[in-house]
């Protein structure tokens, strides 16, 4: 296990050396979610970099990463703990053989022994020597009763099992909850938490980005790309393309051995970069020729 | 925690009043908030402002839409030493200069919040109280006629009447299957917790298996409602329908557009229909303008349809369908719109008519794309709706929507 950073540069340079490119405020946020001991919401648009901080986080500080991806219809069972039911059958057969009495076994039955633990148990096991991270992923794709399972495990590190008792953590884990804003997360949850918009990158970051996460991407074609993506994202399209997108797209034109941008190649890719049939229709053709045409005579000029 | 300390100068006190600042904007900034905001600050230090800004934020702000506010609340606040001065100058009328464009209305909002004026402030003037006593025993030929009137003809007698009649409607709604469980009775899913607790109390002894089932819930619905000229009267009323069904089980998202598309939905939160609907009319600044239904529906699709639109939303869309542009470009949106949504049922008064046929461009255009397409002009049509929102099925639950008795 790492030591956490002591200040806002040292969380930049971190992250940074891990190959995450944050901006000041994103550094600040992280920073601070570490030394207060806060979770973390991450809201955004996808394929912004939100999972991926966590799993940057985890490598950073050398801790174990533990992800809970949501889903609707995720409860207790899926996300903290589950009573293993076959083992239980079995030890009431068992006691049956060997006369164990009433009360011991109603005792035995709920012990920790068969407790199947599920990611928001395992990160807060009080016998972790280290607090792992824990990613809970989309939160807004499970549905609104699930959020109340986690306000006791977001404010206070801890979880209730009715026939056990409490289990708390013995030191916290580092929290990372991301959303893509389906829907409105309840302010319970976010007031728990410390809140951070994820914004897509500048031309300058995301040039940064993609030389640290393609790396041998040339030059010109880096800059042709990043110019292209941005350009892309001030057309009003259903979907607008995120940083992943860019670093696929990325790695899909040099798979194609393409040292800039053409017309024909963008065509034959955009694919990639866009995945609406609306949006591609309408950057097929003319548009994106347009577009490469000004990203050419930004260069030269 | 980390104790709180007081640093030099007034830092925790000038926060706890920006908090305040927020709240009054109309953010929801708890104290709980604000002295997590001066945790963090002592912990990031002060060196930089671009810091504190973002420390501020990530403490104080929960959600994107507030960004705005709160950096302009920002930036006046903890830039200029002569702040009453100048939010004074942003208040007084401008009596000279006409031509001077009104300040944005965020800044007035965020104004009033800096620096309220004292004593005279505007109170929202309440609900004109009801002149008659309402007689409950209305005739049947009086309802019968009321339940065929046309909201647009009505007095305003018959209006308020008719929607007494309506916070009468026996609600249901289609009950949809979630993914979560509840006991049951009778078997189903085997719910092994419940079984194998009973089993420990017995034990070991298998007295009677436990049961769960799918618990089911109401469908969510999504209104969108034209409040151009010739639609309002009837977009009133459904609104008013929207906050009847808000209020009894459903959760109801709600929208008006006539030029342009406003989210009504905290605006219809008020527990009094008049109140709720009253304050929708007042803050829509389009009402009873124009109509420009295919930009409208474009930014539906666009910018909220994935945000209200899970969970198997139904939609319900009131307009005459009179739209003067492109034909394609509208069938496109609703295409969208139906393809995004589980169901959608346009309400058109232009059904009324009873020879009505759907000669418009714009109505030819979008009935292709519609799951069902009904008159709204009377409290009979908006009792067939109700009929239709309750679904196919036997409705499990049925309530009754009494506003008065909530």
């Amino acid at each position: 296990m790492s030591a956490l950073p002591k200040s806002i540069d040292d969380t930049a340079a971190r992250l940074l050396e891990h190959d995450y490119v944050a901006d000041r405020q994103l550094a600040t946020v992280v920073f601070l979610a570490l030394k207060l001991q806060r979770p973390l919401f991450l809201e955004g648009e996808p394929g912004t970099g939100k999972t991926e901080i966590a799993r940057t986080l985890a490598r950073m500080l050398d801790r174990e990463l533990i992800r809970l991806q949501c889903y609707e219809g995720l409860d207790l069972a899926g996300a903290a703990y589950e009573w293993n039911y076959g083992r239980q059958m079995m030890e009431i057969r068992l006691a049956e053989k060997e006369g164990i009495g009433r009360d011991a076994l109603a005792a035995e039955l709920f012990s920790e022994r068969f407790l199947n633990k599920r990611p928001l148990l395992q990160a807060i096991d009080p016998r972790r020597s280290t607090p792992p991270v824990l990613l809970i992923d989309e939160l807004d794709r499970a549905d609104e009763p699930f959020e109340a399972f986690l306000l006791e495990v977001l404010s206070d590190f801890q979880i209730t099992i009715p026939e056990l008792g409490t289990v708390k953590a013995a030191t916290p884990p580092i929290v990372v909850l991301t959303s893509n804003r389906t829907r409105e997360i309840h302010d319970a949850v976010k007031r728990r938490c410390l809140y951070h918009w994820v914004e897509f990158p500048n031309a300058a970051r995301e040039l940064q980005i993609l030389q640290r996460r393609v790396p041998g991407v040339g030059q010109e074609l880096a800059r042709q790309i990043v110019a292209f993506v941005q350009r892309l994202r001030e057309v009003e399209l259903y979907k607008l393309p995120g940083i992943a997108e860019t670093i696929e797209w990325t790695r899909a034109l040099m798979e194609l051995d393409a040292l800039v941008l053409d017309p024909q190649v963008v065509q034959d890719t955009l694919g990639v970069l866009l995945k609406y049939q609306d949006d591609i229709a309408r950057m097929q053709g003319s548009e994106a020729a347009r577009i490469i045409e000004h990203v050419r005579a930004s260069s030269q000029g | 925690m980390l104790p709180l300390q007081q640093g030099p100068g007034h830092l925790a006190e000038n926060v706890m009043h920006f908090g305040r600042v927020l709240r009054s904007a109309g953010m929801p900034v708890g104290s709980d908030r604000v002295l997590l905001a001066l945790q963090a600050l002592q912990v990031a230090g002060l060196e930089r402002r671009s810091d504190f800004h973002a420390v501020l934020s990530a403490c104080l702000l929960d959600r994107i839409e507030h960004r705005e506010l709160f950096d302009q609340a920002f930036e006046l606040f903890w830039r200029d030493p002569d702040l009453q001065g100048r939010m004074r100058a942003l208040l007084l009328p401008r009596i000279e200069a006409k031509d001077v464009q009104p300040p944005v209305p965020e800044n007035r909002r965020l104004g009033e919040a800096l620096f309220p004026p004292r004593g005279e402030r505007e109170e929202p003037k309440p609900p004109e109280p009801d002149e008659f006593e309402f007689d409950a025993t209305l005739t049947f030929s009086e309802r019968e006629r009321l339940q065929k009137a046309d909201f647009e003809t009505m007095s305003a007698d018959e209006w308020r009447q008719a929607q007494r009649l309506l916070a009468q409607l026996r609600l249901a709604f289609e009950p949809i299957l979630t993914r979560r469980s509840r006991r049951a009775n009778h078997p189903g899913h085997a719910d092994w917790r419940a079984t194998l607790q009973a089993m420990a109390r017995h034990g070991g002894e298998l007295w009677s298996l436990r049961w769960r089932k799918r618990r089911s819930q109401p469908a969510p619905l999504v209104v969108l409602a034209d409040i151009s000229g010739s639609m309002s009267r009837y977009s009133r009323m459904l609104l008013h329908f929207a906050h009847l069904l808000g209020h009894a089980d459903a959760r109801v998202e709600s929208f008006v557009f006539g030029t342009r598309l406003t989210r009504t939905t905290r605006l219809l939160k008020s527990r009094d229909p008049d109140v709720a609907v009253a304050e929708v009319v007042r803050t829509v600044q389009d009402w009873s303008g124009g109509t420009r239904i295919t930009e409208c529906l474009h930014e539906f699709n666009q910018r909220w349809a994935r945000r209200v639109l899970s969970g198997n939303a139904t939609v319900l869309l009131i307009t005459d369908g009179l739209e003067a542009g492109d034909a394609s470009a509208l069938a496109f949106e609703m295409e969208r719109l139906h393809k995004s949504c589980r169901r959608l049922i346009w309400l058109n008064p232009l059904l009324r008519f009873s020879g009505f046929e759907p000669r418009a461009v714009g109505i030819r255009a979008m009935l292709p794309h519609v799951d069902r397409f009904m008159p709204a002009h009377n409290l009979q049509s908006l009792a067939e709706l109700v009929d239709v929102l309750a679904g196919p099925p036997t409705p499990q639950r049925v309530r009754t929507a009494d506003p008065s008795a909530a």
